[in-house]
């Protein structure tokens, strides 16, 4: 049954989703893409692109790969492999946060995964990039978003999405 | 309120949480949001699950989350739909491309600015680049590779903690 497997992918996933949906582009890739088979490079840009333009929390990219390999079914699976284990363990910790918080240990466990989401989200970036095919203008286009994103701080990201949107339709990019 | 927001929720929750109902204080919202993000997982839905938790138990814990996500859920299921339908055309093709682009541009700026925050950079960012050798060169799959990293920079973090 593809949904059960795409529930239990994703379930697995959701414990070391470190830094959310983002961090997990690259594993989601691998799994989706090159160890099932169940999309292709093109159709796995598109989903993270239309993502990236719909509302709501980043985690939805999640519930488009389900849809596309597995319809409705295979979109409650991966939307619920991904929030449900996480939610159920929050549910049972949050009594005894303050018992563990600010320990050394936990301190140590908070520094030391954040180098490696870093590692993460950009890991998920050169692979979207390169999933994406870009040509040259497309490159300059991914340069020209992230220094605009660093550098206007007040500049909403939407805007550069559909800057993005409409560089496309015009086929520059 | 999952509506609200473009490219993370974060920033709405916290206006509507804390300066809009009063449901927490900001230093209340800021510990809480420590254990979501200290645990894998989205963070807006397990902070869903926390505020949920505390006002009406086992129900409000289910049905928080259930709200944030129904509405995102039920748009994105409209866009997969469109895209079934017209997903194939060069125009929207062309438009998905270049939002590609400029996503992937906003997850490198993303990236940028997680590594400037860093503290320790030259015990640190070593990992990032094991991290993104094994993940994007070697395609290792990531669940060992976080734990195997998880070790070594909880390590080195435990060490440098100490100290």
């Amino acid at each position: 049954m593809i949904v059960v497997e795409l529930f239990l992918e994703f379930a697995l996933l959701s414990f070391v989703a470190f830094g959310g949906a983002t961090a997990l582009l690259p594993e989601m890739h691998r799994v989706v893409v090159e160890h099932h088979h169940w999309l292709d490079d093109t159709t796995f840009t598109h989903l993270y692109a239309i993502a990236q333009a719909a509302p709501g929390p980043n985690v939805l990219v999640v519930t488009l790969i389900g849809w596309k390999v597995a319809g409705l079914g295979g979109a409650l699976a991966t939307t619920l492999g991904m929030c449900l284990p996480m939610s159920v363990v929050i549910y049972l910790l949050i009594d005894r946060w303050h018992a563990f918080a600010g320990k050394r240990w936990q301190q140590a466990v908070s520094l030391g995964v954040a180098p490696l989401a870093v590692g993460l989200v950009f890991s998920g970036a050169t692979l979207i990039a390169n999933a994406a095919g870009l040509s040259l203008a497309g490159w300059l286009a991914v340069a020209v978003a992230a220094v605009a994103n660093l550098r206007f701080r007040s500049l909403h990201p939407l805007w550069l999405i559909a800057a993005g949107a409409a560089l496309g339709a015009a086929a520059v990019i | 309120m999952g509506l609200s927001g473009f490219g993370g929720v974060l920033p709405f929750a916290r206006r509507m949480l804390v300066e809009e109902r009063r449901w927490m204080t900001a230093e209340d919202f800021n510990t809480q949001l420590g254990l979501c993000q200290f645990l894998p997982g989205p963070n807006v839905v397990n902070l869903a699950v926390l505020v949920g938790k505390r006002y009406r138990g086992l129900p409000g814990a289910i049905v928080a989350p259930a709200g944030l996500m129904a509405g995102p859920f039920l748009i994105v299921l409209v866009l997969a739909l469109l895209y079934d339908r017209w997903g194939s055309l060069p125009l929207a093709q062309d438009m998905l491309r270049g939002i590609a682009a400029a996503g992937c541009g906003l997850l490198f700026a993303m990236a940028w600015r997680m590594g400037s925050a860093l503290k320790d950079k030259l015990f640190f960012l070593p990992f990032t680049v094991l991290t993104v050798a094994a993940i994007a060169w070697l395609r290792w799959p990531m669940p060992w590779v976080m734990v195997a990293g998880l070790v070594l920079s909880g390590g080195v973090a435990y060490w440098r903690l100490g100290r």
